[in-house]
Parts: structure tokens; C-alpha cells; sequence
């Protein structure tokens, strides 16, 4: 037996591509039998009856042009199943292999694999070979095939020689990549990402990993070993960020769970936790310090201001989530002091960094009183945008103050019938309507 | 051709075959495995699978039990086990695992695998060296195609997208071209060819290469449908991130639509339990409302709802002999119309308010202002208050999104603080998600050009003449920017408007984004077609990046008056719209030609978001 022959033998021990053989010789014959049936059973669906199908067999070789193109296309259909197309070559005796293998040029090679069809590769020795096989798959468009043919350079390369091809080679080199991936080849690809230099990917793909640990203070410890990866500057302090919130998550739970099972705590007796804080954004943690530690002392880690500080959280930002909390507890008078400034000389006024229709909008719909909302939607500073809420929300007073600053007799009339008869609200109403100082507009 | 006037629209070719197929392929990959045989499904196979065959087919033959593929295996006491999956790498290793219990436990059982729709070597890989290659058959399961409508079809692989314009991997391409080679084998032939996109492309390339092969069948056959149009869903990102306003649209991202049926849940039923409803043209009130903008479809459901009553009506002041007529014929029919009517009206109700908690309004105000590049700083606050408000993570990543694109990327500051705010509203691993919204251009810094550039040099110094060509494609796709605003202003995207927009006498396609946009996609589709071809489209098609074709088959017999001529296949590589289908069917209706879709799988803008966040395996 010559050497090619001897390696062909070992091929079909050894390949990766090798399909399954059936040992079963009459497995062909009930496969037929089936097929055929199974064609006969499309008759109705063809309404044909050309005579020319009961002629159609299957010999392993592409269906005769004779038959009606529908027919061919269930035949092939059915036939197209990976066995079908390799059981007939299988099943020949292994001498027929001889000129198997040296037969196909890379370019038909890839055409029958694209095809599904089984075919050595072993036989792309050289690396001008190798090489050949995939461009001339990449150029075939199927990444199936482009992908198994990496298989096979990877498991016959040095990988810095694969490496350093595939840098040339964009197309396949996205395939491997996806392939390390898929697979979970986590330290090959780690290589190849920092031979072709690609840094930040190195850093964001070992960053990944931490999603599949479960165990909060294991990945606490891989967080912080992420700090110091090659990440971008920006980058890098959101890593820092995830790594400190994590560890204060882990300080608050601890103590937060000490102190429900200790029942001593008035607001967790009130309003038991749903849910661990770990692993929670930063915003939904600063809404549970504000909701369950709001009056606590900047020092400890669970204060809101803290929390604030330490992750340079936006005013807006901060408002934003401590007005939603206290306005979940209807702790108002917080509400209240959230949107209070002195200024120097010593006048109390209402600011906010968001829109008072926003601040509105959230105590609404936390159900605060018509007398809080109210205070609110004064604050509005678009007259029409406080026009529809106070209607909508039937905050009388401001409805009414609006339309006589309006000027605007017809609209404030006519707002008389929202309001209940013999109320506050109306004789308010009545008083305007009749103070004769007011220059209506109509 | 196509635009010759308005003529009646040709009625779809019949699509039932194809499920036929599909279903006699899996009774005979079945029988394969003869004897009592437990089937592990995997779980994005399940509703195609209920489409084509239902379980009394699967016991007909000898499936007794069904798991799910993915969960822990149930002890089973049967000798046989298939496996019906995709193929995926991590579906091999759960069989594998399966497999060596079961030699562990000296246990011998057979083992089947169907791979849907197709084998891959890589699958094979894994088995052979989780060993046991050998002790599991493989087969293929030729199920590129499900119907799901009578103009649509879909390939139902929603990992399309990512794994093409994320990873850049091309697996399924040869999927595509098997799956047109079918529709053209069927249907065909398609005696014109358009497309816009690499995919597209490739895809075209590989089917007629695998046509040459078929020697000439179906030449000199009257083709059902005459012509073909691919595109990316790359070409056109836009359209695919706006609030669906067409209330099939509207249904698909309040609900999901999935496999072309939906869960109503007790919400909508106004009962304690859901209800599956088949969404197609056979749903007589759906129909009828599918392609409407959403305010149209309060009055058409109150004026059917009116109708209704009054066919009740007259069953006051019948004889008997009329009453059982009444009873036997009409009764059937107005019980199920109503049931339907109760059940959309229900869903609108449960859309509403959805909506208006979510400042619905706003946000449509927002997104109509970023298409037109106008109030750009007011839409980036709304952006950014959405964030800081938690409102959906989905929701904001699309509004960022949409601003990335209508802008040409974020100025650096606006992305660096829009960033940080994302992070900490929704979590910091989603520093991951940023990277692969870069990656494929849908959110980036306008800065990114220069180091793109950089890292062009450097590798081009390293280029091979040979692939020098290859390497300027793969760049030119990454660095490609979106050219929206020139785009838009080029194709008159944004209607004008002379005072309100009939939404229910719509003039354009831009009615299914309430007058204020109309589809980037279809807009292509429509110009081409006019122009049989991309001539006077050349400064568009540059600004989209080119890769665009246009090829006739001269062997294919051009008759004009044939109705195939004017029947459209459109061809969505990586996913498509129920608002692009609406606008499609519109334009259809109003040039007399008829579109038939096939996609990749049917898409969203929050199904588009969720495909690049990042989940642990």
C-alpha cells in the first residue's frame, strides 16, 4: 500500500468529517421505499400525472431534467439528508477510495462541502495549500464551510502561523473568532486577540466572563482583577465602578438582611425586601438606599449621599430616584425638602434640576394628595402644560389662579361646572368673576 | 412591468406546499428511527414545528414522549432518543452529555440527531470529541421555510442577525441561497434579480451557483413570481428602530408576535387566562386591521362592533323557519366574528394603556424629530431622562440608537454622559452591549472615524495584494457611517406636509410612522423597481455603502403579460418589519403588483436590541 494510500486509510479512522456509515445494507432499500412513498403521497399536490415519475428512482445520481421541477425538488428534498448523499460512497469498497481524495481541487473540495457532501482535507499538506482551501472558501460565501476548514488548519498549525494568516484575512478570521467563542476556547482566543493586539477586546472578553459566576464574592474577586485590564480610560472607571458597587452591595446586604431578621427596623418590618440588592444597577441600589437608609450619615456606605458621591451620580440623577422612593413611602415632607433652596439672604424657593411636570408626573403616580401635587403643578412654568395638568389632576386652585392670570373670563366661567357645587373652589371662583379690579381679556 | 399602472393585484402563489414538504421530510427522517422513540425538541423550534406538524403526526409515528431540549433530561425508559435541534454547539455537548450518561450507566439506547436546516461540520467536531460520534446518526432536516401568511415567509433563524453583522459569520448564507433555490424551483423562475447589501450579494452569488448545478430545470415555465429584490437589514437600520404604529406593528412590540401567532393574556381577555390567537388574512377582523395606522383601528372596530349587532338584531321578528336558518348558517360565523372583534378590541385597550403610561406621545414626538434632524438637544434630554428614569433598557438603547444613526454617531460628550447613565440605570455589564452596538454601527461616537483609520493603515501595510480587496470590504463595513440625512433628503424620506396627514386616506408609505417618514427600505424597493433597475440611484447607492446588482435572467422568458411580472419577491437578510410589510402591501395595492416577503425572521427594534446584549452561557 503505497504512503497516500496508507494516509487516506488513516483519514477515514481519524477525520472529523467523516459521516456516519450504515452497516445496515437494507437501510438503502427501506430509505428508497420511503422516498417513494412519500413522493406518491405529493402526487395530489402536484396534480400531475405525468407517467414519467413512477421512472424516478433513486441511484445516487442527481434526479433526471425529465420529471416536472416540483417533483425533482420534493424528490431532492427528501433525499437531501446528509445520509443519502454519503451512504452510496461510503458503502463502495475501500479500494474504490484510491483516487477519492487526491481528486478534488480546493475549489471543488469547498463545492462538496458546501454541499454537504463528506471530503478529506488531509491531503492540504503544504501551507500554500492550506491556504489556498480557504480563500477559496471564504470566496465561496459559506461560513459553514469556512469555519471547518479553520477547524482543520487550527488542529495542523502552529498557531502563530495561523495567526499570523488569518491577520490578512478578515472574513475568516471573524469566523474563527466566533468559533473560539461558540466553543469556549476562552485561552486561544485570549491569544489571538492579544497577538493581533487587539487590547480592548482582550479586556472586554475576559470582563464577560464574570456573567457566567454565580457566587457574589467570587466575582467580586474577579472584578477586581479586571480593574487593571487593558481597557479604554473611559472604560476603565466603569470597571472600577462595577467592582465598588459590588462590594457595597455585598456590605449593605449583609447588614440589611441582619437587620429584617432582627425586626428591629421600623421601615423593613413595613415594607419587607422582595429582593437581594446584589447585582443590581447603581440606580436601583441608590433607590433602595433612599427608600430603606435616607437619613443615615454620609459615613456609612448605605447613605444615599454617600452613594452619590462616591459614584459622581448627576443631580438630576439623584433627584430623580430619591423623589420616586420618598414618594413611594409618601414621606412628603422629604419630598418637600428635596426641592427646597435657601438662597443668601435667607428665602426659601423651590428648585429642581428636572422639569416640575416630571415631579408631578411621579408623585401622581405614587397617589400623593391632591394638596402636595398641587404645590407642584404651580411650579409648572408652562402655562398650558399646568393648565392640562391641573385639570387633569384637579388641582382647583391652580386652575383657577392660572385663568385669572389669564385674564380669561370665558375659560374660568366655564370651569365652574367642574367644580362641586356650594365648595370653597366655587365661591373662590364667584369672588374673581366679580372683582371688578380685573381686566378680562373677554 | 412592475409600475405599468394600476391593475388588479395578482393573487400570492399557494404556499401550502411548502409546509408539505417540510412535513413529509419529517415524517420520513422519523421512520428512520422505526420503533417507539422519545423527541427532545429544542425550544426555538417548537412553534415553527407546531406549524407544520402537530403532536397527533409526531404519535403517528411512534414519538412517544416530548422533552424540550435544554432541560434536564427526564429518566426515560425508552431505547430510542431524537434529537431535533439546531445546530449549535452547545445543543451538541447537552446530547454528548445524554450519550456518556448513558454509557456511564451501561444503559444502550440509539441515538438520532435532525439538524434544522442544516448540518454544520463544526457540530460534528464537538461530537467526535465529546466521543461519540458514532453513537448518534445525523440527519438533515430541509425546513428552510414556513409560511407564515399568505405573503409571507419566513426562515424563522431570528440568530441571523447576529451572527452576521455582529460576528461576520456566514453560516447562513448557503441557507438562504438552498432556500431560494426551492421558492425558485417552485415558483420561479425569477427572471429579475435586484439587491443591495454584501449579504445580499453573496447570497445571490452562491444560489445561482448552486442553480448552474440543477441543469435547466423550470426553463420555459410560466413562473409564479417573475421577480427577486435582497437587501440587508444593514442598508436600512432606521426604519427597523421606530415605534410600530400599524397596529400589526403595534401588536409585534406590545406583545410579540411569535411564529405568527400571539398570547393574549388575561389583560386582554378580560378573563384569568390567555389566549393563542392566530394572527393571518384567515382572521377576518385582523385582516381587515393589520395594515392600519392604529387611530383608524378604534373606528373601524366601534363601526364592525355596530354591524355586528345589528346582524344580531334581526333575529327579532323571524319565524321559526327563518330563525333556523338563522341559527344553522349565520350564527357560526357571527359567534366567531365576535369573539375575534372582542379579543382585537381587547388588545387595543391593553395597547393604549401601555402606551399612555409609557408618555407614549413623547417619545413618538422624540422620534419623529431625530428622523427630521430637528430639537436634536431637546430628543438627546428625552433620551437621557428615559435613562435616568429606568424606564426600559430596551426602549432607551433604541432611542440612542436612532439618534446614533440619524446623526451620524453621537457628538463624544453627549455619548460618554449618555453612556455612564446607561450603566448605572441598567447595570454595567452592559458596557459589553456598547462595544457590540459600535461594532456593527448602530451606536457610535462621531470621533470613531480617525481611529478606524489608523487601524486601516496599519493593517494595510501587512496586505497582500491578493487580499487587499477583501480587507478594504471588511473596513469599508465597519467604518461605514448611516449618511441618513443625506439619504433622506435624496429619496424625500420626510413628507412635506400642507396641514394634517389623512392617515385613513393614506398618500404614501410614510403613513405607517403617522405621516412622518416613509421607510428607507421600501422607498429603495419602490425606486428600483420603477427604474427596472439602480440607473439615476447612483449618489444613493454610494451613500448606502454600493454592493448593489441588478441582473436579468435572459434565459428566462420575458412575458409582459404574464401576472408574475408583477409579483415582488422580497428577500429581508436579517429581519423585517410588520411596518415594512404594511408599507410594502400598500405600495402593492397602489401599483397593481403583489409583494411576497421572506425574511430571515421577523423583527423588531427590541428584538434587534436584545440580539446584541450579551447574556452568560
Amino acid at each position: 500500500m503505497s504512503r497516500a494510500r496508507a494516509d487516506e486509510e488513516e483519514y477515514w479512522h481519524s477525520s472529523k468529517f467523516r459521516a456516519f456509515t450504515f452497516d445496515d445494507e437494507d437501510d438503502e432499500l427501506s430509505q428508497l421505499k420511503e422516498s417513494k412513498r412519500a413522493v406518491n403521497s405529493l402526487r395530489d399536490i402536484v396534480d400531475d400525472d405525468d407517467d414519467d415519475l413512477e421512472r424516478v428512482s433513486w441511484s445516487g445520481e442527481p434526479v433526471g431534467s425529465k420529471c416536472r421541477s416540483t417533483l425533482c425538488l420534493s424528490l431532492s428534498a427528501l433525499s437531501d439528508t446528509g445520509v443519502k448523499n454519503y451512504a452510496p460512497e461510503l458503502r463502495r469498497p475501500k479500494a474504490e477510495y484510491k483516487d477519492y481524495s487526491s481528486d478534488w481541487s480546493p475549489k471543488d473540495t469547498v463545492r462538496r462541502m458546501q454541499r454537504g457532501k463528506v471530503c478529506s482535507l488531509e491531503r492540504f499538506r503544504s501551507l500554500q495549500d492550506k491556504l489556498v482551501l480557504l480563500d477559496e472558501a471564504v470566496a465561496g460565501h459559506d461560513g459553514n464551510v469556512i469555519t471547518a476548514v479553520l477547524i482543520f488548519l487550527k488542529r495542523t498549525l502552529r498557531r502563530e502561523i495561523l495567526f499570523r494568516e488569518l491577520e490578512v484575512r478578515q472574513v475568516a478570521l471573524c469566523h474563527l473568532i466566533h468559533f473560539l467563542k461558540e466553543a469556549g476556547e476562552q485561552k486561544l482566543l485570549l491569544d489571538l486577540l492579544r497577538f493581533l493586539d487587539r487590547t480592548e477586546e482582550v479586556a472586554l472578553s475576559q470582563y464577560r466572563e464574570h456573567l457566567n459566576i454565580q457566587d457574589v464574592e467570587k466575582r467580586r474577586e474577579f472584578l477586581k482583577g479586571c480593574i487593571g485590564l487593558p481597557f479604554s480610560a473611559e472604560d476603565t472607571s466603569h470597571i472600577q465602578d462595577h467592582y465598588t458597587l459590588l462590594e457595597r452591595q455585598i456590605i449593605i446586604e449583609a447588614n440589611d438582611r441582619h437587620l429584617e431578621t432582627a425586626g428591629q427596623s421600623e421601615v423593613f418590618r413595613k415594607y419587607p425586601r422582595k429582593a437581594s440588592i446584589l447585582n443590581m444597577p447603581l440606580v436601583t441600589t441608590l433607590f433602595y438606599s433612599c427608600f430603606y437608609h435616607y437619613t443615615e450619615a454620609e459615613g456609612t456606605f448605605s447613605s444615599p449621599t454617600n452613594l452619590k458621591k462616591t459614584f459622581k451620580i448627576p443631580d438630576k440623577q439623584y433627584v430623580l430616584t430619591a423623589l420616586a422612593a420618598r414618594a413611594k413611602l409618601r414621606a412628603w415632607d422629604d419630598v418637600d425638602a428635596l426641592f427646597t433652596t435657601k438662597n443668601w439672604l435667607g428665602y426659601t424657593k423651590k428648585k429642581a434640576p428636572i422639569g416640575f411636570h416630571r415631579v408631578v408626573e411621579i408623585l401622581q403616580r405614587n397617589n400623593a394628595p391632591v394638596q402636595v401635587l398641587q404645590e407642584y403643578v404651580r411650579l409648572v412654568e408652562d402655562v398650558e402644560t399646568r393648565l392640562n395638568l391641573a385639570t387633569k389632576y384637579k388641582c382647583h386652585d391652580v386652575v383657577i389662579e392660572t385663568y385669572k392670570d389669564l385674564k380669561d373670563r370665558i375659560q374660568l366661567t366655564a370651569y365652574k361646572c367642574k367644580v362641586e357645587r356650594g365648595s370653597a373652589e366655587e365661591e373662590k371662583i364667584n369672588s374673581i368673576l366679580n372683582n371688578m379690579q380685573i381686566r378680562w381679556k373677554n | 412591468m412592475a409600475f405599468a399602472g394600476r391593475r388588479d393585484v395578482p393573487e400570492p402563489p399557494d404556499f401550502g406546499i411548502l409546509k408539505r414538504l417540510a412535513r413529509d421530510q419529517l415524517i420520513y427522517l422519523l421512520e428512520q428511527l422505526p420503533g417507539k422513540k422519545d423527541l427532545f425538541i429544542e425550544a426555538d423550534l417548537m412553534s415553527p414545528l407546531d406549524r407544520i406538524a402537530n403532536v397527533s403526526i409526531l404519535k403517528q409515528h411512534e414519538v412517544d414522549k416530548l422533552y424540550k431540549v435544554e432541560s434536564r433530561p427526564a429518566p426515560s425508559a425508552s431505547d430510542q432518543f431524537c434529537f431535533l435541534v439546531r445546530p449549535r454547539i452547545r445543543t451538541m455537548r447537552y446530547i454528548a452529555d445524554i450519550v456518556n450518561a448513558d454509557k456511564m450507566s451501561g444503559r444502550s439506547r440509539k441515538y438520532k440527531i435532525i439538524f434544522s436546516p442544516q448540518k454544520f461540520y463544526a457540530c460534528e467536531m464537538v461530537l467526535e470529541e465529546e466521543g461519540v460520534f458514532g453513537d448518534v446518526t445525523c440527519d438533515e432536516w430541509s425546513f428552510y421555510l414556513l409560511p407564515l401568511d399568505e405573503d409571507i415567509i419566513s426562515m424563522e433563524l431570528p440568530e441571523f442577525f447576529r451572527d452576521y453583522f455582529l460576528e461576520g459569520d456566514h453560516r447562513w448564507i448557503n441557507s438562504v441561497a438552498r432556500a431560494l433555490q426551492l421558492l425558485n424551483s417552485l415558483y420561479g423562475p425569477f427572471g429579475k434579480a435586484y439587491g443591495i447589501g454584501r449579504c445580499a450579494k453573496m447570497s445571490y452569488e452562491l444560489w445561482r451557483d448552486l442553480e448552474e448545478e440543477s441543469e435547466g430545470d423550470g426553463q420555459g415555465r410560466k413562473p409564479e413570481i417573475g421577480n427577486i429584490f435582497l437587501m440587508d437589514r444593514d442598508t436600512d437600520y432606521v426604519t427597523a428602530l421606530c415605534s410600530q404604529v400599524v397596529y400589526e406593528g403595534l401588536v409585534d412590540d406590545t406583545f410579540r408576535i411569535k411564529c405568527g401567532s400571539v398570547d393574549f393574556g388575561p389583560d386582554v381577555t378580560s378573563s384569568d387566562k390567555s389566549i393563542k390567537v392566530l394572527l393571518n388574512a384567515q382572521d377576518k377582523v385582523f385582516s381587515q386591521i393589520r395594515n392600519e395606522h392604529f387611530s383608524s383601528v378604534f373606528g373601524f372596530l366601534s363601526q364592525k362592533s355596530r354591524n355586528l349587532q345589528a346582524q344580531y338584531d334581526r333575529r327579532r321578528g323571524m319565524d321559526i323557519k327563518q330563525m333556523k336558518n338563522f341559527v344553522s348558517q349565520e350564527l357560526k360565523g357571527l359567534k366567531q366574528e365576535h369573539r375575534l372583534l372582542s379579543l382585537h378590541i381587547g388588545a387595543c385597550e391593553s395597547i393604549m394603556k401601555k402606551k399612555t403610561k409609557q408618555d407614549f406621545q413623547e417619545m413618538i414626538k422624540a422620534e419623529h424629530s431625530l428622523l427630521e434632524g430637528v430639537d436634536v438637544r431637546e430628543s438627546t434630554s428625552f433620551i437621557e431622562e428615559h435613562i435616568d428614569r429606568q424606564v426600559s433598557p430596551i426602549e432607551s438603547l433604541r432611542l440612542m440608537c436612532l439618534l446614533s444613526i440619524t446623526e451620524n454617531g453621537l457628538i463624544p460628550k453627549d455619548y460618554r454622559s449618555l453612556k455612564t447613565q446607561y450603566l448605572q440605570s441598567y447595570g454595567p455589564e452592559h458596557l459589553l452591549t456598547f462595544h457590540n452596538l459600535k461594532h456593527v454601527g448602530l451606536l457610535t461616537e462621531q470621533a470613531a472615524g480617525e481611529t478606524l483609520t489608523a487601524v486601516e493603515s496599519k493593517v494595510s501595510k501587512l496586505v497582500t495584494d491578493r487580499a487587499a480587496g477583501k480587507i478594504t470590504d471588511a473596513f469599508n463595513s465597519l467604518a461605514r457611517k448611516s449618511n441618513f440625512r443625506a439619504i433622506s433628503k435624496k429619496l424625500g424620506l420626510i413628507p412635506r406636509v400642507d396641514g394634517e396627514y389623512d392617515l385613513k386616506m393614506p398618500r404614501d408609505m410614510a403613513y405607517v410612522f403617522s405621516g412622518a417618514y416613509v421607510p428607507l427600505s421600501c422607498k429603495i424597493i419602490e425606486q428600483v423597481l420603477e427604474r427596472r433597475g439602480w440607473l439615476g440611484l447612483e449618489e444613493v447607492v454610494r451613500l448606502l455603502n454600493g454592493n448593489e446588482f441588478s441582473v436579468s435572467d435572459s434565459a428566462v422568458e420575458d412575458n409582459p403579460a404574464w401576472e408574475s411580472q408583477r409579483v415582488i419577491l422580497a428577500v429581508f437578510l436579517g429581519g423585517c418589519t410588520f411596518s415594512e410589510i404594511a408599507a410594502l402591501r400598500f405600495l402593492g395595492k397602489e401599483r397593481g403588483c403583489k409583494f411576497i416577503f421572506l425574511t430571515t425572521a421577523i423583527t423588531n427594534s427590541a428584538r434587534m436590541m436584545e440580539a446584541m446584549i450579551e447574556a452568560k452561557a
